[in-house]
């Protein structure tokens, strides 16, 4: 595609508006009322079978949306994500069962791990374009995977990490307390997302659209485009490693699975799903994935095939997520179709 | 680390021509698979990324004909031709509903039939490992070459890729045909112009790709064991095959597929535990120095 067609197929941008401040107020309330329900929640369903829903909606949540600022952001289509999941889930559960040092120190370390890890490899990946930058980074999510498979003595191979993950009490909370466990995923959750809300609507996530739309242009008004790439490439990395945690505390083991690129197509399918066109989007895509893929898994052992009959339906039927559906149907209702880019 | 393994067998004629001989079966396997991905992207330009359940097809048709007749010839046969017949209507039907979207589109659709593809597998043969065995054609006491071991088989095996690529080559150099196929890899919209039919050019392409997979497939039935989703792994080394040798380039496929499959059959020997990654590494290193990839230029 030559850049005079990317120019003419480019979306129109918001400008950030100067006074950003109302808008993060917003944005920090909104997060704080949602904690808060989500937090109460337990108090009127007290079913496990809920909870834990909500526990995996947060694990995934925070890794689907952490790839949208790569895809639906900056343009990235990543398809070795999934490795960081697996690495924050390995470094977390190793940790925790060969150092024994507290929950807050292994969280931070394991973090510190991606950062290095995801610097390397996003230092190698992000000057290449699309399909090269995909299956890279998927070679890369192999090589991880194969590493785990092969060190048996650190990981336990195709066994996984077994024998439960310790988790001593901190502060107060214990996580091996299911409560505490579901409310401390929440934390993350809302966390998680209001940080990425923030990236999202600051002059560098602005940037990263920009570098979406087009590279060329802005590199010539002086943005180091590989910079902008690789920050985004380790903070998207951050946030998919602190969903790894989450799952690993969950089923309080880690499992090479994890690893896997089905992993990576996973998220990639959840952002198809809810939609890359809004913040929330993979969020709900995360839920729609999780029903869909829990009603399959009971109903009939292949369920490959019902998966990817969805998949084509979104992908050649659709050819959009549901959020975007939703936010073009209140567009039109409000009259000024065209004002949603995210 | 076992390097004083590796170092032992570099001075041995007999290690050194069995263990080069298992790299080439390898490599020409992985070339076989490769050439056809690249041949796509070349013409189509979009990577199939469901191409190593082609791969997976040919094996489980060519057992399949081979338990039915007991005809090694008939197992190759409908192994090429199986596979090539659902790469022509899996490109008409879906693929080239999804050329002009994004680069997302086109993996969603393809990841959607690799899972399809996977379970229809698991449907049709089910979910344990099977095995063709070896024709009886082939089960003479192998040839010693310098010492070394080298089963008759693998000498088809590397004859076949051999011949592949020399047609190949020859034939979208020299022929009408591949003069209209690099056409169409360059101009289509001239191309059509011209008269020249672009979708049934798109649809022989994609059928030929698959062809040439299922038929890499079908070799590998006799050595390798089947199992649904066997044709994942085989995808990915065939990508850094085309990433080490340039997108597009038929040479470059044969050469970065030949250099992987000697990198493996020595890396196992050397580092037997980091024989992938050293594949990585290497992809990481062409990438680094040459982006396109070695051969990068050409375009098939």
């Amino acid at each position: 595609m030559t850049e005079l067609q990317a120019g003419r197929d480019a979306r129109t941008l918001d400008v950030p508006r100067i006074d950003a401040r109302p808008q993060r107020y917003r944005d920090a309330l909104i997060a704080l009322v949602a904690f808060i329900i989500l937090a109460l929640l337990p108090a009127f369903f007290g079913s496990k079978q809920l909870l834990d829903f909500i526990i995996r909606c947060a694990a995934y949540g925070l890794f689907a949306t952490s790839l949208n600022l790569l895809v639906g952001y900056t343009g990235m289509i990543s398809f070795g994500h999934g490795m960081f999941f697996g690495l924050g889930a390995y470094g977390f559960g190793l940790m925790m069962q060969k150092t024994g040092v507290p929950v807050p120190v292994a969280f931070v370390a394991t973090l510190a791990i991606t950062c290095v890890i995801a610097a390397v490899i996003g230092a190698i990946c992000v000057r290449l374009k699309d399909i090269y930058f995909a299956f890279v980074t998927l070679a890369f999510q192999m090589l991880i995977h194969s590493t785990i498979l092969s060190w048996q003595s650190l990981t336990g191979g195709d066994q996984g990490l077994r024998g439960g993950i310790p988790r001593p009490p901190f502060l107060g909370i214990d996580l091996s307390n299911h409560l505490h466990l579901y409310i401390a995923s929440c934390a993350l959750l809302v966390i998680g997302l209001l940080l990425m809300r923030q990236i999202a609507q600051s002059p560098f996530g602005y940037t990263l659209r920009m570098v979406r739309d087009n590279a060329t242009r802005a590199s010539f008004i002086g943005i180091d485009v590989w910079r902008a790439k690789l920050t985004i490439f380790v903070l998207a990395a951050l946030f998919a490693s602190t969903g790894g945690m989450i799952m690993a505390l969950f089923v309080s083991g880690a499992y090479p699975e994890f690893a896997y690129w089905t992993i990576s197509g996973e998220a990639i399918f959840i952002n198809m799903l809810g939609g890359v066109t809004t913040f929330l989007g993979p969020m709900v895509g995360t839920m729609l994935f999780l029903i869909l893929n829990d009603t399959v898994t009971r109903l009939t052992e292949y369920h490959g095939i019902v998966l990817g009959i969805v998949i084509l339906f979104f992908a050649i039927g659709l050819r959009k997520g549901l959020m975007d559906f939703v936010v073009e149907w209140v567009a039109q209702r409000r009259g000024q179709a065209g004002e949603h880019t995210p | 680390m076992d390097l004083d393994a590796l170092a032992g067998c570099l001075t041995s004629p007999a290690c050194l021509v069995t263990q080069t001989t298992s790299g080439l079966i390898i490599g020409m396997l992985l070339f076989l698979v490769a050439v056809g991905l690249t041949l796509i992207f070349g013409v189509l330009k979009v990577v199939n990324f469901s191409h190593g359940a082609f791969y997976m097809f040919g094996a489980y048709f060519a057992m399949t004909a081979y338990q039915l007749t007991d005809s090694f010839a008939l197992a190759m046969l409908s192994g090429a031709l199986g596979t090539a017949i659902l790469g022509l209507v899996f490109e008409r039907a879906f693929m080239s509903r999804v050329y002009g979207a994004d680069v997302l589109m086109q993996l969603l659709v393809c990841y959607a039939f690799v899972l399809i593809f996977d379970d229809v597998v698991r449907m049709i043969w089910g979910p344990e490992f099977r095995s063709m065995g070896m024709p009886a054609a082939f089960q003479v006491p192998p040839l010693f070459i310098a010492g070394g071991v080298v089963p008759p088989y693998y000498l088809l095996l590397i004859g076949v890729a051999l011949a592949v690529a020399l047609v190949l080559g020859l034939g979208l150099a020299r022929t009408r045909i591949g003069k209209v196929i690099r056409a169409a890899a360059h101009n289509p919209g001239m191309v059509s112009a011209l008269g020249i039919n672009t979708g049934l050019i798109y649809g022989g392409v994609f059928a030929l790709g698959g062809m040439l997979a299922g038929l890499a497939g079908a070799l590998a039935a006799p050595v390798r064991s089947l199992t649904p989703g066997m044709g994942f792994s085989v995808l990915i080394e065939s990508f850094i095959v085309t990433v080490i040798g340039g997108m597009g380039s038929i040479l470059g496929a044969l050469i970065g597929a030949l250099l992987i499959g000697l990198i493996r059959s020595f890396g196992s020997l050397g580092f037997p535990l980091f024989t992938e990654g050293l594949m990585y590494l290497f992809m990481v290193i062409v990438l680094v120095s040459r982006p396109t990839g070695l051969f990068g230029k050409e375009v098939a």
